[in-house]
This record gives structure tokens, sequence and C-alpha cells, in this order.
């Protein structure tokens, strides 16, 4: 046991510091952070860009990856840094649904024609993913799904309806989990499919959440014809690899390094907001109510180490990644409350963007971007397998019962 | 002891709930938000003409003479409803401070308008700077021949783009945050000087940040005695809170009812998801914090009824610590036992979530009401 770090990596986190500063400057980061855009749109700003095409020249944009792949061969250790550094200066990532969840997949299970296909534009962010897998009658109990895929000679045929599919309207392509067969355990019979979004049949319908983002959206699959060869490993084995994949994305949701982001920047707002002549981070009880969230997030920041010190030496996380989904979306949502609760009467208003645009915010610039991260995050308890479940797997996985 | 409501008051909350079942669905609220005020003229008539606005007014003044029991039915309705149009800002904001304070000619020049529904006020009392303190009040009025002239900035004014006049807080004389010195002054909407950025709020509102930049006003605008403004804020405020409590126990009461419903239809693995154990657990939940909200309501209305004084203060600063920590639990888990649904802007349990989510903010949070509580 030891948390010091050693010379050789604090000249690797130098490294890192320089990288960030010459791609991704201070003024940048303000512009991005004060935004109340908060869609996701089509295409990159130009700075964003600027730092994708940095990390893939320097070989840096995905460093979890195999080496073969674009991986780095950074240590834990190393991996931690790069972390918490490009978190700190909040730099983009690339998007999740590609490099996080189904490059895994692919890069484990994919054929070597999907992996040439794929993985190089998933690195670059040169083609934009979403994820096929919530169903109007599919959501906690994700294995219920209907979509159907049959086989007519070299293709499938796919009807159905997904639901809450993030980023559809932006994406390139979806990978989408199907049923193949009406096994008799609804887990198997269930396939994995990457369908190119320009396929005819696919139609996709914004739908508008609180605070009027547009992030998800409903894809309806009509006689959607899709190449065999889009097959991801063995037909009706989907679930297993859905599942493995779905153990990464818990472990990113978790975002330790973005919640101790917010709370400093929450820190910052409490002591910019008047109060008594003071400032709001004078008040003993506002205080310790984020004092108390810091160290929530202290004990939730180094259950994650451990979490990926056992991943370092071998395999996927394992179900105590549920630990990290729970906590972390809780106290993320925390530290979002408390700073809404800290614009006071400022966190009222939510002007149109025109307004904005043309007039400036109203009140502290973070209150826009504050509460559209506040309402979106309120789903973070929700996707990704909810809570709930997320205490059903431990339950059943961790303590037997 | 009696919690059960008079004839009269039963009639009033019979007509309240005909009107949110009838006519203020969903959907219709959807529609009257979009338009350009943000809330119905036609609505606004009705209110007036089923003598909602009159409520809280004394019959001298062609109110009703309804008090804070009444208040709350009336709250506790709209807010069942989420109804949107300016009822707080206009009755019970700039109402109450004509209520305390008007004389004679003030009263006659605005009550009986907004009784019949021609005339809409604000309250214009916060500040840049202020954030719960009432008598944090940095705008100034500086004596100008018979009048005074006023300048400054006055922050989250709720109904200030559709208000005909403002009640506006200024300070007259003392320090920065001396509760003496504090005068409020009506001021016409169109007067020289005064400018507003309106805006929609996140929870469906109206408001505008008011600038006051050398707006003249007569001696005749005094509202109450001069300086003695703060009392007088501190009373309609109190008043205001038991409204936006009021208001936060209805959303509550629509958020834990149309949960059950909800669980009770959702099927998942097999079963409605009402079934699951950590479910109805939660549920419970949800059904005691808005009863113990509600019993907080009563008791703050009938205090404040009682008398105002230490005892109601105190009263309401409970209900609101009670309001801030129930609604925030029920608003959020409804959201959560919906799922993707709850997310929705089409659904309407994520907009009583954004409500609930700033009711909590005004008028004073739970720390500042926990604070009031124990120093009162």
């Amino acid at each position: 046991m030891d948390l010091a770090l050693t010379d050789a990596d604090l000249a690797f986190q130098a490294e890192v510091r320089e990288f960030i500063n010459t791609y991704w400057p201070e003024d940048v980061r303000r512009a991005r952070a004060t935004s109340s855009r908060f869609e996701e749109s089509r295409g990159h700003s130009p700075e964003v860009r600027r730092w994708i095409d940095a990390l893939n020249e320097r070989g840096w944009a995905v460093p979890n990856w195999p080496q073969e792949w674009g991986g780095t061969d950074w240590n834990p250790t190393q991996k931690y840094i790069w972390d918490k550094e490009t978190a700190k200066a909040e730099c983009p990532q690339l998007s999740a649904f590609g490099a996080r969840m189904l490059a895994p997949v692919l890069y484990t299970w994919g054929t070597d024609a999907q992996k040439n296909e794929f993985l190089p534009k998933i690195r670059e962010e040169r083609m934009i993913w979403c994820q096929g897998y919530s169903e109007p009658g599919a959501g906690s109990d994700l294995a219920g799904l209907a979509t159907r895929a049959v086989r007519e000679g070299d293709e499938y045929v796919v009807n159905g309806t997904k639901l809450w599919t993030s980023g559809a309207h932006v994406a390139d392509w979806m990978f989408c989990l199907v049923r193949t067969e009406s096994g008799a355990k609804k887990q198997e019979g269930i396939s994995f499919l990457l369908i190119d979004m320009k396929t005819p049949g696919i139609t996709v319908n914004p739908v508008y959440i609180l605070g009027g983002i547009h992030s998800v959206n409903e894809v309806e699959l009509k006689d959607v014809r899709v190449p065999v060869e889009n097959l991801v490993g063995e037909e009706n084995k989907g679930w297993t690899y859905a599942k493995g994949l779905l153990t990464h994305e818990r472990t990113g949701i978790a975002g330790v390094a973005r919640s101790e982001v917010q709370l400093a920047r929450l820190k910052r707002i409490a002591q910019e907001t008047g109060m008594d002549g003071g400032s709001l981070w004078d008040d003993p009880a506002f205080r310790t109510r984020v004092t108390e969230l810091e160290v929530d997030l202290e004990a939730l920041s180094v259950t994650e180490l451990r979490v990926l010190a056992q991943v370092a030496q071998g395999g996927a996380p394992g179900p105590e990644s549920s630990i990290l989904k729970i906590r972390g979306t809780e106290i993320g949502q925390a530290i979002a409350m408390m700073t809404i609760e800290a614009f006071g009467y400022y966190g009222m208003p939510y002007p149109e963007q025109t307004l904005i645009d043309n007039e400036g915010p109203i009140g502290n610039p973070y209150v826009m971007p504050t509460m559209k991260g506040m309402l979106y995050g309120r789903a973070s308890s929700i996707f990704g397998g909810s809570n709930e479940i997320q205490k059903n797997i431990i339950s059943k996985a961790v303590l037997g019962l | 002891m009696d919690f059960s409501l008079s004839e009269e008051q039963t009639l009033l909350k019979d007509s309240l709930e005909r009107f949110i079942q009838n006519d203020y669905d969903f959907d219709t609220r959807r529609k009257v938000m979009a338009g350009e005020e943000g809330f119905s003229r036609e609505n606004w008539k009705q209110f007036a003409e089923l003598g909602w606005l009159a409520v809280p007014f004394a019959e001298e003044d062609g109110g009703i003479g309804g008090g804070a029991i009444e208040l709350m039915i009336v709250m506790e309705q709209l807010g069942r409803g989420l109804v949107v149009e300016p009822y707080l800002a206009t009755v019970i904001l700039a109402g109450g401070a004509l209520k305390y304070a008007g004389n004679e000619a003030q009263k006659g020049a605005y009550l009986g308008a907004i009784i019949e529904g021609s005339k809409m006020g604000a309250l214009a009392f916060a500040e840049p700077q202020s954030r719960f303190n009432l008598a944090d009040v940095a705008t100034t009025a500086t004596a100008d021949g018979d009048g005074y002239v006023l300048s400054g900035h006055k922050a989250v004014v709720l109904g200030g783009p559709s208000a005909d006049f403002f009640v506006v807080s200024a300070r007259t004389s003392g320090g920065p945050r001396d509760a003496d010195g504090i005068t409020l002054f009506l001021v016409d909407g169109d007067a020289a000087g005064l400018s507003r950025r309106d805006y929609p709020t996140v929870d469906g509102l109206r408001a505008s940040e008011v600038t006051l930049d050398g707006v003249k006003v007569g001696a005749d605008a005094v509202l109450g005695t001069v300086g003695g403004g703060h009392a007088v804020l501190e009373q309609v405020i109190d008043e205001a809170t038991l409204a936006v409590g009021a208001e936060a126990v209805g959303g509550m009461e629509v958020c834990y009812k149309d949960t059950v419903e909800y669980s009770k239809q959702r099927v998942q693995f097999g079963q409605p998801i009402g079934k699951f154990q950590v479910l109805q657990h939660r549920m419970v939940d949800m059904f005691m914090e808005y009863e113990q909200a509600k019993s907080m309501m009563y008791l703050a209305a009938m205090r404040l009824d009682e008398g105002y004084g230490a005892v109601a203060k105190k009263a309401v600063s409970g209900f609101k610590v009670q309001v801030g920590k129930s609604g925030r639990f029920v608003g959020q888990q409804a959201v959560q036992l919906h799922g993707g649904m709850g997310m929705t802007e089409e659904l309407n349990i994520g907009h009583y979530f954004k409500r609930l989510t700033m009711i909590d903010t005004t008028f004073g949070n739970v720390d500042f009401h926990l604070k009031r509580y124990g120093a009162v």
C-alpha cells in the first residue's frame, strides 16, 4: 500500500499538464464550462476538434485500449494521473458510446474486419455511435427487449422501437440489442448488431427532457436491413457482450473526477455569492453540508482507485463497480443540487438562448450550465441500470442474497 | 382543536378543484406557457370572476376577508395544477404589501384593480447580493423635493414582466443591512428610468431583472412609513412563504399519487413495479413526507391567523424547513420511480420536480429557516 507518486510519475504529470495547457488552454475551458448550450450537436467546435486531433497525434486518445489499436503502455498510476488532470481541466472526452462502451466489445469479440473498419474511426472521433438498448417495454428489465431481427439470406431484417437513445440524432451508427430467437430464457436469443443510421427504415424522433434539452430519442426501426457481417460475436450471445459493456458504462458513470471539478466550482460559487455582507461560504450550515459531500466523494474516489487497481491486475471491473455507479450518481446529483441552492434566487432564470447570446447571462454565468446539468443529471440514477437495479446486482452477486 | 374546513372554505376549495380539474389540464398549461406572456389573461379574468383575487383582502377594500387558511387553500390547489398565472406575485406579494401598509388612497387606487383583475403587480425585494436577507437593501431612495429618487437593481422579480406596478424596497437611511431605514415605494411599471429584462424561469414562471436608474416618485408613492418597510416585508414574505409551501404540498400530493398509480401500471420483470418492496417503501416514504409537510402547513396557517408574532414566524419557518426537505425527496423520487418518463418534458412529473426544487430556494432555503426557527 502506497499512495506516493514516484519521480517518474511526477515527470509524467508535468508532461500531461503541459500538453493540456497547449491544446486545451484556460480561456477555452472557461468558455466551454459557462456555455449554456447543452444539446448534442453534429460535429465539434474547432477547439474540441483540435484537442481530439492532438490526442491522436500524441497517441493518447484511448489510453485504455489495447496498444495494437492505439492504447497506451501506461501503468495504472499514469492512467490515474491522466484521468485526474484531464478531468480537472474539463477536457472534452471522446464520445463515450464509441470509445468507452462499444470499443471494448469490438476489440474483444469483433471480427478483424469490424476492428479495422470501426476502431480507428472511433479513436479519431470520425464516427459517432449511439446505443440501441432500452425500449418502451424494456427499461430496468433490459432483457425483456422486443426488437426483432430475422435472418433473410445475408441480411437481418430488424423491426422494433428503441427509446431513450442518447445522441441518435447525431450518430452515424448504432450498436443495438435485438432478439434473434425466442428462447426459453429471455437473456438467450439476444444478438448484438451494428446498424448504419443511414439505412432505410430508421426514423429518429426527438424526446425532449426537462429544461427542453434534446439529448435522447426514440428510434423506430421498420424493416431495416442489416448485413450479417455486422453481427458482433455469435448470434444469440449478445447479452453476454452487453453485460460486459455495462460494467464499463457503470465505471464511467461514477464520474469521480467530474464531481471533484463540480465540487471545487461549488466552493468558488459559494465564495462569490453574497450573504449578510460576507459570502455564502462563511455560513457554517452551508459549509458543513459541502464538506460532508467532500468526504463522501473522497471515500468514493478511494473506492474507485481500488476498483481500478483490481482491473489493472487483470480483467474487467466486477459487480463492485455498481458501488461506483450508485454513490457516484448520488454525489453528483447532490453537488448539482447544492450548487443550484447556492445561487439562491438566481437559480430560477432560464432565459432563451438568443437572449443570452444578445445580452449575456442573468446572474452567475454558471447558472444555466449548472441547471441543465442538474436536470439532465437526474437521469444518471436511472440510466445504465437504475440505482435500484445496481443494488439488486450487489445483493445478488456480491452478498449472495 | 379542529382541522376541518368551514363551509365557505370548502366552497372555495371546491371551486379551485373544479377549475384545475376541468380547465387546467397539463396540455392547457403547456399552451398557456408557450404564449408571449407565459400565462392566460382569460384565466386571470376567470380568477377574478370566481373571487379568488379577492381572497386575502378586507371586505371594506372589496375583498372577502380571508386569512392565512384561505390563502393556503387557494395555493394548495394552484400547486396541484402547477398554475403559472401570477397569483403569488400580484395578490400575495404586491397585494400583501398594499394590504398591510397602504393608506386609503393607495388601497383605493390598487386593491380594487387587483381584485377585478385589471392590474397586476410585483414585489421587488431581492437584490443580487441579498440572498434571503430582507434587510440587505442596497437600492437607494434619496429625498428630492417632496418626493424621492430611486436607484438600484432588483433581482428575480417574480411576475415582473406582467406587472403594471411594482412595490420596491429601497433604503432611505441606515447601513447596508440595517432593518431600520428601509422604505417601500409604489412605482409604475412605465415610470421613466425603470427598465426590466424579462425572462422565463426554469419552473415555468416569468420574472424580471428590474433596474431603477434615477426613478422619480412623489411622496404619495411611499407605502407605509418612511424607514419602516422591513416589518411589512417580513410579514408579507411570511404569508408568501406559507403560500409557496402550500403550493409545494399540492405538488407533492400529485407527485406521490401519480407515482403510486404509475407503479401499478408499469410492468417490468413480469410484474407491476409497485410489487417490488423496495419501491413500495420508497412510496410510503413519499407519502409520509407529504403528510408531515401538510401537518406543518396547517400549523403555520393557523398560527398566522392567530396573529402575527414570534409564534407565527416560528411556525412558518418550521413549515418551510419541512417543505424544503419533503419537497426535494418527493420530487426527486417521483422522477426516479417514473424512470425515463419522469425525465421528459411531456410528462407532468418532471415539471413538479422543477417547481418543488425552486420553492426550496424561494423566501429562504432549509438552512435559512432552520436558523430563523432557532433564533425566533
